[in-house]
């Protein structure tokens, strides 16, 4: 029990549409955060990560089932009773206040001697490396540097969560990567479970300790990064974490075959009826003559060059597609399928990952 | 200069040229008129006589000229009467706005602009035909008292018409729609997430509005009560159809040196004195919300 720091029960939430229809957004939600974890909601839009993340912060009514934080029912509790504190998509800082204003927000609410408010803010802005910012007003600090406020404001007052609404998705790329780095280091240091919702794979797999993956207001799969990359347990999480080939068919003694008469090979001698194969694109390579691996050959229609690797758009003969990914540093062989337009992509048959059931 | 910049001057003068024009015609030219005549004595039989005369002044502020006229207070006991009746003009419409402009402002698109076209359908009518309403709804056997002795309520009507209380009544009437304007622009643009920020940082409701929505709706409000306040400092129709012959504010009391009593001098010099308090709460407002830093393009 002392192991969970928030835990939702049977959580539920609909929305009725303008249109009079009725939208679930969170379907009979069982979620068990661990202390001192970073979690992530991943998601597309509208599959219900941000009703679950505004049910924890209090903005969102359940229709039923109760949430607890630290074995204390929350469910009723208005937003400023609940031990959460949030870290806003567009950081929502109070523009008439200066940045130590901010910052200080909720200790002053508290009712924080002055004194003690004043130290707390250097500390909180050392923490987020906004050093004697204090005097400064919202609007005179860069993108970056006002989400650093934001979030300073929302640890101060050490919650024993902290959410963050898509925090990152209005930074450019190389802050944004830095920041995803220093936004772990400082779940380490604050020793706080965070809650983190983006609708970005990549995002969620550098961070989290553990990923839930959400669809249609249900966790299709929570586990961690790597599990949940390399073991997906259905097509939509195989299809929306990174790149896939999913091959559908049926499986027989260590081989799947699809109604188009594609066999693909893998390493589960085990399995056997309706199920779908996934080969993610890093995981091809370029067959060498002589090679012993098992292999697609595919038409090429595109070669695309992203730095680190080439991408290949390829079709196989029944017209399927398939992504494969070569490393930049093999580049002779890429420039010979160049010439040729054709390419034999090999593969591990132990890295093939067999999904149960179809693909939808 | 650059022929660049001299264009775009040229362009600036063309476009601003009609405007200033008018002002300086229609507006400067009246004004300096008015200094001028506010100064002058007053001719026995109205017009002005060209001889030097601070006593208009003095009248109101109480160095007269003992020959001719006499210092009188009660002409600064109606200024005082008019900025008071002005100021809960001021407080009585932004209590029915503010509120209001909240409502309004969760509506959706469509009902949002009914109700907008709703709150400037007054202007529709004419302003007296509106005010003489009021006088059949309050006056001795009007709608209000019939209802009450009608009902036993009361035994004898009451007097509600040609008091401060009707006067009041009938600003508040005309100038919701100048109050409710800016008010609504300001809470309008008011970010629901920064309430929710606070809410989520610990503040309750009562401090989440003192802390987050009243400051940043401030400049409406501070808005909506100068164009609130200035019109109803000198207005004379109110106070002329509802406050009858026994409340007179600063408007009638000009209107009656122009017409009736003939003393444009006096008047102009009345004029004067509201014009000069009005500058200075314009200058106050504007040093205020100055140093708050205050950008019209954003409202903070």
């Amino acid at each position: 029990m002392r192991d969970s720091i928030v835990r939702l029960e049977k959580a539920a939430k609909a929305f009725a549409t303008p249109e009079g229809q009725t939208v679930t957004a969170l379907d009979a939600i069982d979620l068990d955060v661990k202390r001192n974890e970073f979690l992530t909601l991943l998601g597309p839009s509208g599959c219900g990560k941000t009703t679950l993340l505004q049910a924890i912060s209090g903005f969102v009514q359940l229709d039923a089932g109760r949430i607890l934080i630290d074995d204390e029912d929350i469910t009723d509790r208005p937003p400023y009773r609940r031990p959460v504190n949030t870290v806003f998509q567009n950081y929502a800082l109070f523009p008439h206040m200066t940045v130590g204003e901010n910052t200080g927000y909720a200790l002053e609410v508290a009712g924080v001697a002055r004194a003690e408010r004043t130290r707390r803010v250097a500390d909180a802005l050392r923490m987020v490396g906004l050093e004697g910012m204090e005097g400064r007003k919202p609007r005179q600090l860069s993108g970056g540097q006002q989400q650093r406020v934001a979030l300073a404001r929302a640890i101060i007052a050490r919650p024993k969560l902290l959410l963050l609404d898509e925090p990152l998705s209005a930074l450019d790329k190389n802050l944004r990567q830095s920041m995803q780095i220093e936004l772990k280091t400082l779940q380490h240091e604050l020793g706080i479970s965070f809650i983190f919702v983006t609708h970005d794979q990549e995002e969620a797999l550098t961070m989290s300790d553990r990923v839930a993956v959400l669809s249609g207001g249900r966790i299709q799969q929570l586990d961690t990064p790597r599990a949940i990359y390399d073991q997906p347990k259905n097509s939509f999480v195989a299809t929306f974490v990174g790149a896939s080939n999913l091959f559908e068919g049926e499986a027989t003694r260590g081989q799947l075959v699809t109604k188009d008469g594609i066999a693909i090979s893998h390493g589960r001698p085990d399995a056997t009826g309706a199920a779908t194969a996934l080969i993610r694109p890093e995981q091809f390579f370029l067959a060498q003559p002589g090679d012993t691996a098992p292999s697609l050959d595919v038409d090429l229609e595109q070669i695309v060059f992203v730095g680190s690797t080439f991408e290949l758009f390829g079709r196989t003969a029944t017209g399927r597609r398939v992504i494969a990914e070569i490393p930049a540093v093999r580049r002779s062989l890429v420039g010979e399928i160049e010439q040729s337009r054709r390419a034999r992509l090999a593969y591990d048959p132990a890295a093939v990952h067999l999904l149960p059931g179809e693909a939808a | 200069m650059s022929s660049i910049a001299f264009r775009r001057r040229a362009q600036l003068a063309i476009l601003l040229g009609p405007v200033s024009l008018f002002l300086a015609v229609f507006f400067l030219g009246p004004l300096a008129i008015m200094i001028v005549t506010s100064f002058l004595a007053p001719g026995l039989y109205g017009g002005v006589e060209w001889t030097w005369y601070p006593h208009n002044y003095g009248r109101i502020l109480g160095f007269a000229d003992p020959m001719f006229e006499d210092f009188d207070p009660v002409y600064i006991a109606i200024f005082l009467r008019s900025l008071k009746i002005a100021a809960l003009t001021v407080v009585a419409t932004l209590f029915v706005c503010y509120p209001a402009a909240f409502c309004i402002s969760r509506l959706s698109d469509r009902w949002k602009n009914f109700c907008l076209f709703l709150i400037t359908l007054p202007f529709f009518t004419s302003l007296i035909v509106r005010l003489f309403i009021w006088v059949l709804i309050l006056r001795q056997t009007g709608l209000v008292n019939e209802v009450l002795l009608g009902t036993g309520v009361i035994a004898r009507p009451l007097e509600l018409i040609y008091t401060d209380g009707a006067i009041i009544l009938g600003m508040v009437y005309v100038f919701i729609p100048f109050m409710f304007m800016p008010v609504y622009a300001s809470v309008e643009k008011l970010d629901w997430t920064l309430v929710r920020a606070s809410l989520d940082l610990g503040a309750g409701p009562i401090r989440t509005f003192l802390r987050i929505i009243l400051p940043l709706t401030a400049p409406g409000i501070a808005g909506g009560a100068v164009i609130v306040f200035i019109p109803a400092l000198g207005n004379f129709v109110v106070p002329a159809i509802l406050g009858g012959a026994k409340v007179m504010m600063l408007g009638n009391l000009i209107e009656q040196q122009f017409l009736a009593a003939r003393n444009w001098p006096f008047g102009s010099a009345l004029a004067m004195m509201v014009m000069t308090v009005m500058l200075v709460l314009l200058f106050i407002h504007v040093v205020v919300s100055g140093r708050r830093g205050f950008d019209p393009a954003t409202g903070h």
